[in-house]
């Protein structure tokens, strides 16, 4: 025996997965973006060669 | 999981993801979201728009946080309350410990999140926001104090200061005065509420203002508050924050403000109960509005003087 897949019980597992996979995306393309404008921004300055020679 | 588990695993009550949703109080968070987006605002700093965006949503989601946690402690009253019975806890489609789960995780993740993404200031004031809604006003004086809507009110009232400091990584006068209104706000708000709200907070045993002092007394404290508010909101015109639009606004809601206030003070139960409470209703209402034109005033001042016209000078 088995539900069918229209159950009420399955659409409301659904929403849940649904929601819970769009948050989880919505995370990722925060993080993506905050990366990009705090790079972009010049908040993080890559270390150039020269001070990495002299800091040896 | 497989169809064949259901009868031994499964809930008729199960949780759709709005009842998580629900959880974090979606109508407070939009206050919350409306109010720091001034702060970050009013700001005199450029923040990138994108974390600008990031940080109002950080807040936010930290004040969600403090609304799951509050649901996870105050689950028993909220099953004697009319106003709160349907929330996702007392409903039981949302267990207490899922609530618990979900309130600590998003408040860990908003505040690193936001530290990360502005500094740290703006971090430690949002753990201090959450920590004193959660702790300060929900666990110890909700239930101890019939001030405890003037507490619970600073927990509300922080969300401008933390987009402030967001954007300028410092403090200064101007977000404390945006504090300051909605610390004074929230007070005759609720307890306009609690007088039409009758029994709710006597069936839930919190110490509401009605049930310990009576609601004569709560009527005159309505009254103070807003002549309080009053100057306190027309005075903010004439600081950095203010400007012609902004003291049109509080001049003319502060009036409005303070004859609902005043008809509360002179009215007694009889009179309420005739019609139903309907001036207390209507200063709700109005109450709701009242906050919103003051913050929309401030972003207004605060967009005009990018083109050199805001404010006084």
């Amino acid at each position: 025996m088995s539900f069918r897949v229209t159950h009420e019980l399955h659409q409301r597992r659904r929403s849940r997965n649904l929601g819970v996979g769009l948050v989880l995306a919505a995370f990722i393309a925060i993080i993506f973006g905050l990366t990009v404008a705090k790079v972009s921004s010049g908040d993080f300055v890559a270390t150039q060669p020269q001070q990495q020679e002299n800091s040896r | 999981m497989s169809d064949a588990s259901y009868s031994i695993t499964a809930k008729d009550d199960e949780a759709s993801f709005g009842d998580y949703f629900a959880l974090l109080k979606p109508r407070v968070m939009s206050l919350v979201v409306f109010t720091a987006f001034v702060g970050l605002l009013a700001a005199p700093e450029d923040l990138n728009p994108f974390v600008g965006f990031c940080a109002i949503l950080f807040i936010a989601v930290g004040g969600g946080a403090s609304g799951a946690l509050n649901m996870w402690w105050d689950a028993d009253i909220d099953r004697v309350m009319k106003r709160t019975r349907k929330r996702p806890i007392p409903s039981g489609k949302v267990t207490g410990d899922e609530a618990l789960a979900i309130g600590l995780t998003l408040s860990v993740f908003s505040v690193v999140l936001l530290w990360l993404a502005t500094n740290a200031l703006a971090g430690a004031m949002l753990a201090f926001t959450i920590f004193f809604y959660v702790v300060i006003y929900t666990m110890w004086l909700k239930r101890s104090t019939p001030q405890n809507i003037v507490i619970g009110g600073a927990a509300g009232a922080f969300p401008p200061v933390i987009g402030w400091v967001a954007a300028t990584g410092t403090m200064s006068i101007e977000p404390w005065l945006m504090f300051a209104l909605t610390f004074m706000w929230t007070p005759p708000h609720f307890w306009a509420l609690a007088l039409f709200m009758r029994n709710d907070y006597d069936d839930a045993g919190v110490p509401m203002l009605t049930v310990t002092h009576g609601r004569r007394s709560t009527r005159v404290h309505i009254l103070v508050y807003t002549i309080l508010l009053a100057a306190l909101a027309i005075g903010t015109g004439f600081t950095a924050l203010g400007g012609p639009v902004y003291l049109a606004t509080a001049v003319v809601l502060n009036a409005i403000f303070l004859v609902g206030a005043w008809k509360i003070f002179r009215r007694d139960e009889a009179m309420s109960e005739a019609d139903n409470f309907a001036v207390e209703r209507r200063f709700f209402r109005i109450s709701l509005i009242y906050l919103f034109a003051h913050f929309l005033a401030i972003l207004v001042e605060a967009a005009l003087r990018l083109y050199g016209l805001g404010g006084w000078a």
